[in-house]
């Protein structure tokens, strides 16, 4: 069992992990409810681990695969063979990027459930799901074949609607699940007929092996109109954001911050559709210039609609959708000029201002949420016209707060700014209208977190409470560990981990050949 | 005669039949390897025994003999066994989900190519799959249409 | 020709389905609809992997004078629908208990009467 083991088969173990410990947790839950939940949260210990672990080696360099049930993990292609018939993981830079959030997101979520989801008798399959829902988030990001995408994604739907609608007493969460579970089925469907129609044409599931046999025809188009409509659909994008408002204000708060993990996934299954299986061969001016329509109206909608919002989660629900507007924008600059010679100057800038965003969204906005719902514990409602004056004795969980507003308006040394920065410059070159409208939108971002700080933490003392419980703030501060890390060293985390994953997405030629080349 | 039960005609049809839709459940998955069918489609066949036991004597006298917890336990004990057998595969042998058991004498046999009778002793860790997967849909789809009825009932 | 009848077939559900989905104000006739459009997306699985004259690709009992495996339809495409099958099962199944739950919280089934009880 030594290190070369472990890292040889740690994509295989990233997965398994947590299934065993969802299908164990039943059993664990008879037991006692003390040891339920210290299990659970070493399993999610041992998982970020684990990840961190893989992605110390991936960053360095070599990408890894993984063929499951071969006799050598690492031959794709068997030897009657002439493409790989078997599923094999793909783990590239940009994977293990996102696998980092989902971890290091379900981690904090996790420990800030110990003492929010009180102790009722469903709290056993409360972490059951939750951890289900961490091998969905894993097993899209870790994958390297069409088929076991569409599986992860439809078993994160069911988890992450069985979760929704975990506050069943109330008929709000459980109408937000069925919306929920209605847009997603239908995203799903559209998935997998145009997985059936790219089968149909080419006989071949592997990612890789369709990348390299892919022929621009009609009935390709179909395909991938299809998949960028599903997976836009799926992270909560204009035009079909409906969803989200009402999914993300009525579940727990813990949940809500997975769920915004959960879109990014979705995200990112969206950008490996467009870099990596459809690539050069691709008319990428249009399909650039269709992601950044639909970054500008999510970032101007998403905005404007938060402004007059009475309910905390969903004007908070509207700026998740706005700020994936900004991911949108930066990577589909980067889509945009993907052939033309500008792209090696500032196409890949605005690629990693892109990605880079992704990573500070999922912190900011998970910190967010968390301490809405550290507020909801207090008081039991969701309305800024009810709260006020919690600044007196809810001291951390303003302080938290103040660091995730500021974060979000990209003011600095918080890791907002940073990647905003490269926005602005790159999405500048291409057409200075970008620009301002994103610096606009990032004003009024700032304008409505003030109005919500104001309403929520200032003023005189009305409620008496007191501060929430150790282990929320636990939860909380890992993710601000992380927020004000990555404020205080953007250079090194460009460098060292947005970069790489740039560079990973941008180049097909490199994914191809870590399956079928090596 | 109660409000959700059956006339005794149906009662006494469906107590006589049900032992053999369950055989023939578990002829279906245990064959999975070697005729059409495997854990899923035998599965929703014994999932199907037990909800006719619920049409027939009602939901409540089925929640007596079968309880929830147990059909949960039954259900956690089938996926741990798939995802066990999984994991022996790459500590034991090269990779997840590897095929162990070529070759040794249970369910190892390897068929001939071409047209041939059978042989259920075949397949390698196939078999112990279908079982997991078997286990995990009775249990889950009995449960769920279980709790259905239940809540259902309720209204009276 | 005879053998484009199934994917005419599959474009007519989709479109029975999505007219359910979208016009249909009760709860259960969305359900439906949603597994009439999910049944199509199989039937379409299914049908690619059709070859004229083949049979079932199963060696037990196999009829003499088949040539492996030329004359078999292709089994990768039925492994995929059996898949999709599950996972329709179990969205129905969730959909059904959200259906129970919003009938037992507003008592009715009307969507459009759902959400104006929320205000």
């Amino acid at each position: 069992m030594n290190t070369d083991w472990l890292l040889q088969h740690s994509p295989a173990l990233i997965i398994a992990l947590p299934l065993l410990a969802a299908f164990l947790m039943p059993v664990v839950d008879r037991i006692s409810r003390k040891a339920r939940n210290v299990f659970a949260i070493i399993v999610l210990i041992v998982e970020e681990i684990l990840v961190l672990f893989l992605a110390y080696d991936v960053f360095g360099g070599n990408p890894h695969i993984y063929t499951m049930g071969a006799a050598n993990p690492l031959t794709t292609v068997p030897a009657q063979a002439a493409v790989p018939i078997r599923i094999v993981l793909e783990v590239d830079a940009m994977g293990i990027f996102m696998a980092m959030i989902s971890a290091t997101v379900c981690l904090a979520a996790g420990i800030y459930s110990l003492a929010f989801i009180g102790e009722e008798k469903g709290k056993g399959k409360y972490y059951t799901l939750l951890l289900l829902i961490l091998v969905g988030m894993l097993g899209m990001e870790l994958t390297g074949d069409m088929f076991n995408l569409f599986v992860f994604l439809e078993v994160l739907t069911i988890a992450c609607t069985a979760l929704i609608a975990y506050r069943s007493n109330t008929g709000d969460a459980v109408e937000g699940a069925f919306k929920f579970l209605i847009i997603s089925s239908i995203a799903a469907l559209f998935v997998l007929f145009a997985i059936a129609l790219l089968y149909a044409q080419y006989d071949l599931l592997n990612m890789a092996a369709l990348a390299s046999a892919i022929q621009y025809s009609n009935l390709d188009k179909i395909a991938l109109v299809l998949l960028v409509a599903a997976f836009a659909m799926k992270c909560g994008s204009v035009p079909m954001h409906f969803w989200t408002p009402d999914a993300y204000s009525v579940a727990p708060a813990s949940i809500t911050a997975i769920l915004v993990a959960a879109s990014q996934a979705s995200l990112y299954a969206l950008f490996r559709v467009c870099f990596s299986l459809y690539g050069v061969t691709l008319n990428l001016s249009t399909i650039g210039g269709a992601l950044i329509i639909f970054g500008l109206l999510s970032m101007f909608v998403g905005v404007t609609m938060a402004l007059p919002q009475k309910d905390i989660k969903r004007l908070m629900a509207y700026h998740a959708i706005s700020q994936t507007g900004y991911m949108l924008l930066g990577v589909g600059v980067g889509l945009y000029l993907l052939t033309k010679p500008e792209f090696s100057t500032y196409g890949i800038k605005a690629m990693e201002g892109g990605i880079f965003h992704i990573i500070n969204h999922a912190m900011y906005k998970g910190l967010l949420f968390l301490t809405s719902g550290a507020i909801f514990y207090r008081l039991k409602t969701r309305n800024l016209n009810e709260m006020g004056g919690l600044g007196h004795s809810m001291k951390w969980t303003a302080i938290f707060f103040i660091i995730g507003a500021l974060a979000i308006a990209g003011i600095p040394p918080f890791n907002g700014f940073a990647s905003k920065l490269l926005i602005y410059e790159a999405a500048y070159k291409v057409s200075p209208i970008l620009s301002i409208i994103a610096m606009l939108v990032s004003i009024l971002t700032l304008a409505s977190f003030v109005k919500v700080f104001h309403s929520a933490f200032m003023g005189p003392k009305i409620h008496d409470v007191e501060e929430v419980p150790r282990s929320m703030l636990a939860g909380m501060a890992v993710l601000t560990f992380v927020i004000i890390l990555f404020g205080l060293f953007p250079g090194w985390v460009v460098g060292n981990i947005v970069h790489p994953a740039a560079q990973a997405l941008a180049e097909q030629a490199a994914y191809i050949q870590a399956v079928i080349g090596g | 005669m109660r409000q959700d039960e059956m006339t005794p005609v149906v009662r006494t049809i469906a107590a006589l039949i049900f032992p053999f839709i369950i055989i023939f459940s578990f002829y279906v998955i245990m064959h999975g390897h070697l005729t059409p069918g495997g854990g899923f489609q035998g599965g929703a066949i014994g999932a199907s025994a037990i909800v006719m036991l619920i049409v027939a004597y009602g939901a409540r006298n089925v929640k007596k003999k079968a309880k929830e917890e147990s059909l949960s336990i039954f259900e956690s004990i089938g996926g741990l066994v798939f995802v066990i057998v999984g994991i022996i595969g790459f500590v034991a042998a090269s990779s997840f989900l590897y095929n162990f058991l070529v070759g040794e004498p249970l369910f190892g046999t390897i068929p001939p190519f071409g047209s041939n009778p059978g042989i259920l002793n075949s397949g390698g860790i196939l078999p112990i799959l279908n079982i997991a997967v078997g286990m995990k849909v009775i249990g889950g789809l009995a449960s769920v249409v279980l709790v259905m009825a239940l809540a259902g009932g309720d209204e009276e | 020709m005879i053998y484009s009848i199934p994917f005419y077939t599959v474009i007519i559900l989709i479109l029975v389905g999505m007219y359910a989905m979208i016009f249909r104000r009760n709860l259960i006739k969305m359900a439906i609809g949603l597994t009439i459009v999910e049944s199509a997306v199989n039937l379409f699985l299914v049908t690619l992997g059709y070859r004229e004259g083949g049979v079932a690709p199963i060696y037990t009992n196999l009829p003499s004078g088949i040539k492996i495996p030329e004359e078999m339809v292709l089994p990768v495409p039925q492994a995929l629908t059996l898949t999709s099958i599950v996972i329709g099962v179990a969205i129905l199944a969730l959909m059904l208990s959200l259906s129970i739950m919003i009938y037992r919280h507003y008592g009715t089934l009307d969507s459009k009467k759902v959400r104006r009880l929320k205000e």
